[in-house]
């Protein structure tokens, strides 16, 4: 597969709307770019790690999002085009940075944001909408239809950053960020990078400052000249368009994935010459002479936008202003429940909204195929649940927290946090996690916990997180529990990545994101630094790592410390041969009539295990099985057993 | 390029969470791209990668973009990468029209496990399959891929079956093409297993 920096001007290539707009960086000529990972933006900062050193450009995994932008917002400060990327609740950690800078303003170089936003919240644990944050912060904000505007927006956005001096945003989602499309290519352009930081002139003073936000009311109303200024060159936008019939019967208004759902929804409607469709890629400052122009054209207006009824907000309110000799529009979207403003658009959310306000009648399958459709039995296709790759570290660190637990016998729980462990909600983790919010919420809420003793609280609070979102978000709250003498243990499941997201590295780990060597920050050191009791235990270690977990349960001195150390399941595989060969005895396993009552299948429930119900056994699915060993310390009886491999 | 018979081609890639399914889709998407074609892929990625149910939906095209997403009843083929899956798939995605590559190997679903169910009966699976699809291809993917040594070309596999039925405008050259852009240290393994994917499914 070709790197993004593919040297092929006008050339055709298939890439995810994460590379088309690290592509579309390269072509506006960035010098930085700053990230911390997470779905569905991670691609962006990777795909331009593997051509940082070539591009002779500088990319950085930073530690949380939070350092991200600030260290982004500096290059750009010192005259260097700068990005910055994250998910949506990244953006949450960064709001009170962009509420200064917007009045502060930029460097002589542009600044960019990219925000990913997870409708549907596939990999996340929230779906909120990031676009909201550029009218409240007064931000521009651009949304891209397609993958091709995905890359071309990228340039148009740096010229606008630059043009009026302000910060600017770019929100994209899943089924643009994670969707592969065609991308004809431009040109890279060779920069000569100078970075230098100067007091800085300031038209709106006008003379040389500090880049601040004080005084911040003039700064503010300075800011909002800016987004007039902005808002006219939206109006002519080349990223805005109207498809359809002078006068339409219905006008769609809509932005980012209902560009192409709404196209697809007119198509299947064969309905062309009845709809027109309004696309907005600049959406704030919202170019008003544009829409209401096209306002103009229909009695009926559908807004089709994902998650938040955004467009549908703000135009709403800009037609609540028109004189009463204006057009009077009747409006439809999510206050008429004609789309929901939560999961994600499909072309059938789309299909249902439009037929629910045209009078068009739409069957996509015919009554005989239904019957077969109705007939399938529901448990042929039971929910898969998600669960740990087979081998996983994560599924020996729950159960030998599990058994801790048990074994302690005060109904203790976990306070989770966000990675691939946050799966131990349910069976994958044998349901220990009771409490699941944001990064870093697991080590506050146990600290929280482990104060309520006074008011007669007895339950054991162990908070788990992984190592990356250490580093990111819990080194506070660990320092807060030591600090405050709250009772908590902080088992930190360190898999030596960034695994949920495409294990890239973190300040723990010996590379940077350009593949040179990094600093290591030993977490072990962090803690005991912080006079936290820290054990470090191998999670294969099941006896071990047990009875660890138990003597740090039953301690209670303030908040101290498990490590949980094993390689990534995923990662070492690509690395090493498979440790073990595993066979199942079928003499030995004893099945549903064991005293255990088949714990390795009804409990422990590797992937790698499967039940046979004919033969009452446990097998071993050879083709998905990795080999571990893990579950040989599981068995009672011995049925299962594990020979290492020479 | 040529004008497809129909257009867009609606392909929905049914499998479990770390079976290759984005892979399979990226290796038709780049060749279709390369020979001219505008190709849409949708995939479902994240956390459905432990094990979880995941489909990837492909859009070929001679005319224009079209979005990530297929609607209900709308697939023209369906490679199903496992039974229980591809069923799933068909239950929303199907019509009378539509034609089933399937690799019958299953991967058991932890809660079938769990529930000492076990894997639903094979014979009626296919069943169910074959009566939802106008055409099927049992391919018996994962059990050749072991044969050849390596279960991960069950997915070349499946894409030689798909290639050989003719409906989705690759030809063997400009597969090859892809296979040796791709995996320039594996061609001749995956040139192997996709031709062993058309020889299965010219049979059927």
């Amino acid at each position: 597969m070709p790197n993004i920096d593919i040297d092929a001007p006008g050339s055709n290539q298939l890439f995810i709307g994460n590379e088309a707009m690290a592509r579309g960086a390269l072509e506006a000529g960035i010098g930085w770019a700053s990230a911390y990972p997470g779905t569905p933006s991670s691609e962006i900062l990777g795909s331009l790690a593997e051509v940082a050193k070539k591009r002779d450009i500088y990319v950085e995994w930073s530690v949380n999002e939070k350092v991200a932008m600030e260290a982004g917002a500096a290059a750009s400060f010192a005259g260097i085009r700068s990005l910055v990327a994250m998910k949506m609740n990244g953006l949450n950690t960064v709001i009170d940075f962009l509420s200064t800078v917007i009045l502060s303003g930029i460097g002589k170089k542009g600044l960019v944001l990219i925000v990913g936003d997870d409708p549907a919240a596939h990999s996340s644990s929230n779906e909120s909408d990031s676009r909201p944050v550029s009218k409240w912060l007064d931000i521009p904000l651009v949304e891209p239809g397609d993958f091709q505007e995905a890359k071309d927006m990228m340039p148009y956005l740096y010229d606008i950053s630059e043009e009026f001096g302000t910060i600017c945003i770019m929100r994209s989602v899943t089924r643009v960020a994670h969707a592969r499309g065609n991308i004809r290519l431009g040109v890279i352009p060779k920069v000569e990078h100078k970075a230098r930081f100067e007091q800085y002139f300031d038209p709106a003073a006008p003379m040389p400052t500090p880049i601040m936000c004080v005084p911040s009311s003039f700064r503010h109303m300075f800011q909002h000249m800016r987004l007039d200024k902005v808002r006219e060159k939206f109006e002519a936008s080349p990223y805005n368009k109207y498809v359809g019939p002078e006068k339409p019967d219905l006008l769609i208004v809509t932005s980012g994935s209902g560009w192409l759902y709404s196209q697809d929804a007119v198509n299947a409607l064969k309905a062309e010459n009845r709809i027109g469709i309004l696309k907005l890629g600049t959406l704030w400052p919202l170019p008003e002479k544009l829409v209401k122009s096209c306002l103009s054209r229909a009695d009926k207006v559908l807004f089709i936008e994902e998650t938040d009824p955004f467009l549908e907000g703000v135009i709403m309110e800009f037609a609540a202003g028109f004189s009463p000799e204006s057009k009077r529009n009747l409006f439809y979207g999510n206050h008429t429940r004609h789309l929901n403003s939560f999961g994600e658009l499909t072309p059938d959310t789309v299909i249902k909204a439009i037929t629910g306000v045209l009078d068009i009648k739409y069957a996509p399958r015919d009554a005989e195929y239904m019957k077969k459709v109705e007939a399938v039995p529901q448990q042929y296709i039971m929910d898969r649940l998600l669960t740990f790759c087979p081998g996983c570290p994560h599924r020996a660190s729950f159960w030998a927290i599990k058994n801790a637990l048990a074994m302690d016998g005060r109904n203790g729980f976990v306070t989770g946090d966000i990675g691939c462990y946050s799966m131990a909600l349910g069976p994958a983790g044998f349901f220990q996690t009771r409490t699941h919010q944001c990064m870093g919420a697991g080590a506050g809420l146990a600290n929280g916990f482990g104060q309520l003793h006074r008011f007669g609280f007895d339950q054991p609070v162990i908070s788990v997180v992984g190592d990356s979102t250490f580093y990111h978000s819990i080194i506070p709250g660990l320092v807060n529990g030591v600090h405050n003498h709250s009772d908590f243990t902080l088992v930190i499941l360190d898999n030596g990545a960034t695994a949920m997201t495409g294990f890239q590295p973190h300040p723990g780990t010996e590379l940077t994101a350009m593949g040179e060597p990094a600093a290591q920050i030993s977490m072990e050191n962090i803690c005991r630094a912080i006079g936290a009791r820290v054990e470090v235990c191998d999670p294969f270690d099941l006896k071990n790592t047990t009875r660890t977990m138990l003597d740090l349960i039953e301690q209670k001195e303030g908040a101290r410390v498990a490590i949980m150390r094993r390689t990534c399941e995923l990662v070492r595989q690509k690395k090493e041969e498979k440790p073990y060969k595993m066979k199942i005895d079928p003499e030995k396993c004893l099945g549903e009539d064991c005293g255990c009552n088949r714990l390795c299948t009804r409990v422990f429930r590797c992937p790698g295990l499967i039940w046979d119900p004919v033969a009452r056994k446990t097998k071993l699915d050879e083709v998905i099985c990795n080999e571990c060993g893990v579950c040989a310390d599981v068995c009672p009886e011995g049925a299962i057993t594990k020979e290492a491999v020479a | 390029m040529k004008k497809l018979a129909k257009d867009p081609i609606n392909v929905v890639v049914a499998g479990v969470g770390g079976q290759g399914n984005v892979m399979v889709t990226l290796v038709l998407g780049n060749t279709l791209v390369h020979d001219g074609y505008f190709v849409t892929i949708g995939e479902t990625y994240g956390a459905s990668q432990r094990g979880g149910s995941v489909m990837s939906h492909l859009k070929i095209s001679a005319e224009k973009q079209y979005s990530p997403l297929i609607p209900e009843g709308q697939a023209d083929i369906v490679l199903g990468m496992e039974p229980v899956e591809t069923l799933r798939v068909l239950k929303s995605y199907g019509n009378q029209n539509l034609v089933t590559v399937l690799n019958p190997r299953p991967i058991h679903p932890v809660d079938f496990t769990g529930s000492g169910a076990g894997y639903p009966d094979m014979e009626s699976l296919l069943k169910q399959v074959t009566s939802m699809s106008a055409k099927t291809y049992v391919v018996a993917a994962t059990e050749e891929a072991q044969k050849l040594g390596n279960t991960m070309l069950a997915n070349m596999i499946l894409i030689g079956a798909l290639i050989q039925t003719g409906l989705v405008a690759i030809s063997q050259e400009a597969i090859e093409k892809t296979i040796k852009d791709m995996f320039p240290k594996a061609v001749k393994e995956n040139i192997a297993a996709l031709n062993k994917g058309r020889e299965l499914a010219a049979k059927q």
